[in-house]
């Protein structure tokens, strides 16, 4: 983000509030959603996939969201409740029908979510 | 309960260093395919190794798993595809992915060794 906004200290605050919130929360859903095939991780990144589309839009559209909310909704929350190391070990350790399947799966749902989100904040304006 | 607040103690440093990373002001494209492929890489050696219970929480699901992110890659990609650079968004797509699996293996591969 080009406007950190609140200065260093008060931005870690942020970020470490909505970091702890995020990877509690994606590990609640793995741990909720167990089974041969990862839903948790693929559910938590669709989530916060789409939250992120609508925290980061254009500046210009949502003058209502400040700095301080994008460092805590999107750096902090939406950037660790989201993984790519957890699905790229699971995509390496699945059978090679259900890899595949958890790539097209993750990718598919995650841009859809990105252009759902875009499309909220577009359509609320 | 413990291991809740391990993860989420994991997540918060996960979620500083990747902030104090790549939040710059000329953040580029690539700060997140390196982050998610460090993060990955990391997480390997920590199942190679065998380890359980907190290593796991504190270093596996709550640092890398907050270090790396799935979201803003996605919003990346998606930008890339809005603005009509097509041909840079299936390159970010493809090179997370091969970046990331390759660095789980090789981790995994390390770690297995040094335990």
């Amino acid at each position: 983000m080009t406007d950190r906004g609140p200065g260093d200290g008060h931005a870690l605050a942020l970020i470490a509030v909505g970091g702890f919130a995020g990877a509690v929360g994606r590990h609640g859903l793995a741990v909720g959603l167990t089974g041969t095939f990862p839903w948790g991780t693929l559910v938590a990144n669709t989530l916060g996939a789409f939250l992120l589309g609508v925290v980061l839009y254009e500046k210009r559209l949502v003058e209502y969201l400040g700095p301080e909310t994008r460092l805590l909704v999107g750096t902090g929350f939406c950037s660790s409740f989201t993984t790519y190391s957890t699905f790229a070990a699971e995509t390496a350790t699945l059978a090679p029908s259900l890899a595949g399947a958890n790539v097209a799966g993750t990718y598919l749902l995650g841009f859809v979510a990105v252009f759902l989100g875009r499309a909220l904040v577009r359509w609320a304006q | 309960m413990i291991e809740f607040l391990l993860v989420g103690t994991g997540g918060i440093l996960g979620a500083w260093s990747r902030y104090l990373l790549t939040d710059r002001v000329d953040r580029r494209v690539l700060d997140t395919l390196l982050v998610n492929a460090l993060g990955s890489f990391l997480l390997g050696v920590v199942l190679g190794t065998e380890a359980t219970g907190w290593m796991v929480a504190l270093l596996g699901i709550g640092f890398c798993g907050a270090f790396t992110t799935f979201s803003t890659f996605a919003f990346e990609t998606v930008r890339l595809l809005e603005t009509g650079q097509r041909r840079t968004a299936v390159a970010n797509g493809l090179g997370n992915l091969v970046s990331a699996v390759l660095a789980v293996v090789l981790g995994m591969g390390i770690g297995t060794v040094l335990s």
